[in-house]
């Protein structure tokens, strides 16, 4: 108020230009655009070099293996011999398998928890599921070598029993593997799905649920067959969001993996990600193509985050257009 | 099939579908509550008070602690804080109070693409612009990934804070003569301080959980790291290494260091949530 008043009574308008900008620039508008714009265009500047600094560093593996980085599999620090293959393979096998797990129960707890439990009850579990995703990743690695690997050593044998039929449960298993992984992803990704799909589930119009029940459908056609259609692109951005998440995930993945860069189609065989292998070998890299290659794999994982998310936000603005 | 077989059918998949969508919640809050109660019952029985206040003891002696990891946490977020907040507490004024253009456009979609990126790449961002070029590690360039990490979310929660303030009180301070600016800082940036605040703790709780960035930037160190530019522990990065290795007495405090870091993140994030949550009421 005091301030407003002295601006009001000092301003007999300056006779030089030059001082007219002067005190514009005085009176704050033009300061605070330029300080926020400024502020604004350090994020894309700060963007930009990252993304320079992974395509310049890579320069050297790129000119070496080209296109074939990302489809051989040899891994050989000591002959100079890279090929990202077993890292992308791992990647996506642990990704994919976090999705098959979370996606069920993501999505089922989200359907229960804005359908059909009562507003203080849902409203209590979501707290404490979100607080889930507040958690470090490196405590779920934690979590994930004393608790779960000793626990999937246990149940082991009864995976067996019911899919050991199959080439994906085959093998010795030690307990770190790319399905100990794909396990604690799932446990990572699922707030993330139920938050985000609770949220768009809720949003979806009273009516279209009123006018199943109407037309006699029970409680759970009205739930499966009206509203999570509606809701279908959000359900979808919350799951590609998601799976962005489990791709670049590093510390609880690197912990329970296994750490082996070989492809097994067996999920109990140990694998290794992209992300696992930035960081294990990143401080103990010795030459230039060793350290080129890991930042290339660090420019593999950006793009194949970038995309993802991409589409995660088209799915979901989407949405919210409708 | 008969009518009333069908309808039965259709009952009975009512009941089966919609009881295992509960289970599905139970699990998921079920693993939390393990989650926590394991870490907590585990992590406390391990923690001593020596935990605070010594440093690492060499590998095969029995004790010691982490004093120098929780210091080393609390410089590189003092470092990020530095780096995260000015550039997004102001890119957040600036969206909400200046944007509406194409570049506004532009800078949340790069915004939401920053936030993507996953935190070891992060890492290998700052690794190159800082350790390379100076060839060490240092709490600087920890600091600087960590306060990457911070920008973008930092962002998002100070525009959405500043926009949640009513058109009437900017209408109301320019009524009286105030400029946009005079509007900005004495009443819009006021009524949004609590909010954004709670925005930055979250932010900070959620950095100083990150180890994946830390690994080659801040590197770690098992004495004091006198200054900004030499090697820094830091709690997650010791609870990884603590982790892995194969020591039975270190797996030990890992536990602790989790317990610690896990009860600091959790109560920072309760906090924040209850006072966003009671805001959200009085609004309403």
């Amino acid at each position: 108020m005091a301030a407003s008043t002295t601006v009001a009574s000092n301003t007999p308008r300056p006779a030089l230009p030059a001082r007219s900008v002067w005190r514009r620039i005085l009176s704050g508008d033009s300061l605070a655009y330029s300080v926020t714009f400024a502020a604004a265009a350090m994020i894309l500047l700060v963007t930009g070099i990252l993304v320079w600094e992974l395509y310049s560093n890579s320069q050297a593996s790129r000119a070496k293996f080209g296109w074939n980085f990302l489809f051989t599999s040899t891994w050989d620090p000591v002959a100079d011999q890279f090929g990202a293959l077993p890292f992308i393979y791992g990647t996506v096998v642990t990704s994919a398998l976090a999705l098959c797990i979370g996606i069920p129960l993501g999505v089922g707890a989200a359907i229960f928890l804005a359908e059909l439990a009562p507003p203080r009850i849902s409203d209590a579990l979501t707290f404490l599921i979100e607080l889930l995703a507040a958690v470090p990743s490196v405590i779920y690695g934690l979590l994930g070598i004393f608790v779960l690997v000793p626990i999937l050593r246990q149940v082991e044998p009864a995976i067996r029993a019911v899919l050991g039929w199959t080439p994906l449960f085959q093998g010795p298993f030690y307990g770190v593997s790319l399905f100990a992984a794909g396990v604690v992803l799932a446990v990572m990704i699922i707030p993330f799905i139920i938050s985000i799909s609770r949220e768009v589930i809720l949003a979806v119009p009273s009516d279209q649920r009123e006018a199943a029940l109407a037309l006699g459908a029970t409680r759970w056609e009205s739930t499966w067959d009206v509203v999570v259609p509606y809701a279908r692109n959000g359900i979808m951005g919350s799951i590609f969001l998601a799976l962005a998440r489990s791709l670049g995930e590093t510390m609880a993945v690197t912990m329970v993996i296994g750490n082996d860069p070989k492809i097994k189609a067996s999920l109990f065989a140990p694998g290794y990600s992209i992300a696992a292998v930035v960081a294990n070998e990143f401080t103990e890299a010795t030459g230039d193509m060793y350290i080129s290659a890991l930042i290339e794999l660090g420019l593999v994982l950006f793009a194949l985050t970038i995309v993802i998310n991409g589409l995660a936000r088209l799915l979901v603005a989407r949405r919210n257009m409708a | 099939m008969s009518p009333s077989l069908h309808l039965l059918r259709r009952k009975a998949v009512n009941i089966v579908m919609l009881t295992l969508t509960g289970l599905c919640t139970l699990i998921a809050a079920g693993t939390l509550v393990f989650i926590l109660g394991y870490l907590f019952i585990h992590g406390a029985k391990s923690l001593s008070w020596n935990f605070f206040t010594q440093l690492p003891t060499p590998v095969g002696e029995t004790g010691g602690g982490m004093a120098n990891a929780i210091v080393g946490s609390a410089k590189l977020l003092l470092i990020a804080s530095l780096v995260g907040v000015p550039i997004g507490f102001l890119g957040g004024v600036y969206l909400a109070e200046f944007g509406g253009s194409k570049f506004s456009f532009v800078v949340r979609y790069v915004t939401d693409l920053l936030n993507g990126v996953p935190s070891i790449v992060i890492g290998i961002f700052a690794y190159t612009v800082i350790v390379l070029p100076q060839r060490h590690f240092s709490t600087l360039a920890g600091g600087l990934a960590l306060g990457v990490m911070m920008i973008p979310i930092a962002v998002r929660s100070s525009e959405e804070f500043l926009r949640a303030v009513p058109v009437s009180l900017r209408e109301g301070a320019m009524a009286l003569g105030a400029s946009k600016s005079q509007a900005i800082l004495t009443v819009v940036i006021p009524a949004a301080k609590n909010g954004i605040i709670t925005g930055i703790m979250l932010n900070l709780a959620r950095v100083a959980g990150e180890t994946a960035p830390l690994l080659f930037t801040s590197f770690s160190n098992r004495y004091w790291s006198p200054g900004w530019e030499q090697p820094i522990a830091a709690l997650p990065v010791m609870i990884f290494t603590y982790a892995i290795s194969p020591y039975e007495d270190w797996h030990e405090q890992a536990w602790s260091a989790g317990f610690v870091l896990l009860t600091l993140v959790l109560m920072v994030n309760i906090a924040a949530r209850l006072l966003l949550s009671k805001r959200k009421h009085v609004a309403r």
